[in-house]
């Protein structure tokens, strides 16, 4: 039996960045924070591009404590509701131009997040990746790490558990 | 003792992120703080709900409960986030403006305990509540 033809490059680049362009820019808050998401294959890496408004004490300089939690909590969010989507997107279960057209599955709500201020956040850009430990049918865990100049310098960390939306209904129930 | 109060709330208006978010400090003094937002759409996280992001309202937590370590009697002066938990309750009524208060229950030479509860307009359900740990910083 032949082997399927691989799709075009361009085709897939362009419904993956699509579909979590889509994810992103549904949210206001991400968007007055001023955060974009780098993609690599499945992985993201969340950038928080730097501006005055995110500092918190005037004096060090230093980023706001609550920016840096919003940020990495922001980052968990979009990494969860990313992993839900990606076979999704993957099986044509899910098409990008209807995400964007504001057809998105529902967001995981946040049950509760912790952060670890592990250095003051220097006025420039900060990175993070979050990590999913369990993603189950009702909760899932996640952890967070911000850098900013050094990938193994954590200027931040985190960890939260999520409620997750239930499964849109399928073609069969709906 | 005033003048601390005094130099607390200019400290904390003049925070530009704590501005950039709209927040309001009405009540501060001897290890208590009382902090609200009102209701901004550039600060929703759920556009179908338009409910308010939970970032802005751990914001709001963070400066909230770095204004009472301030104002504490024992607090020198700055302070720095340590850790901060938040466990969010319920989501805030989109239209409504938030309210934290913030209560520093105790200091040491180098730590404070913070604990802080966030509501809307319904007062009796609270939306979230934080517990933290802060640096009690040499003046």
């Amino acid at each position: 039996m032949a082997r399927p033809r691989p799709e075009p490059i361009q085709v897939v680049k362009q419904r993956r960045d699509s579909a979590l362009k889509a994810l992103v820019d549904a949210v206001p808050y991400i968007r007055f924070l001023g955060i974009e998401f780098d993609r690599r294959g499945d992985e993201l890496t969340a950038v928080l591009n730097y501006d005055d408004k995110l500092i918190g004490n005037p004096f060090l300089p230093a980023l706001h404590g609550g920016a840096t939690a919003a940020f990495l909590e922001v980052t968990a969010i979009i990494a969860l509701g990313w992993a839900q989507v990606w076979p999704q997107i993957e099986s044509g279960a899910l098409d990008p131009q209807d995400m964007a057209a504001g057809r998105l599955p529902r967001m995981p709500k946040t049950i509760d997040f912790t952060v670890d201020y592990l250095r003051s956040g220097l006025p420039r850009d900060a990175y993070a990746r979050a990590t999913i430990n369990r993603s189950g049918r009702r909760y899932a865990s996640v952890q967070v790490a911000a850098w900013q100049d050094h990938h193994d310098k954590l200027y931040a960390q985190a960890t939260g558990h999520f409620l997750m939306a239930p499964p849109p209904p399928t073609d069969e129930t709906a | 003792m005033i003048d601390k109060v005094k130099i607390a709330r200019q400290f904390i208006e003049a925070v530009p992120h704590a501005s950039a978010l709209g927040m309001e400090l009405s009540e501060i003094d001897d290890g208590r703080a009382v902090i609200s937002m009102p209701y901004d759409k550039r600060l929703v996280g759920d556009p179908e709900t338009g409910v308010i992001h939970g970032g802005a309202v751990s914001a709001m937590m963070d400066t909230c409960c770095g204004a009472a370590v301030m104002s504490h009697p024992s607090a020198p002066g700055g302070t720095a986030t340590i850790d901060l938990r938040i466990d969010y309750m319920r989501a805030a009524t989109p239209g409504q403006r938030i309210t934290t208060t913030a209560t520093c229950y105790h200091i040491t030479r180098s730590v404070a305990f913070v604990r802080a509860t966030a509501v809307d307009d319904d007062a009796d359900r609270p939306v979230a509540t934080a517990t933290g740990t802060f640096t009690v910083e040499k003046r």
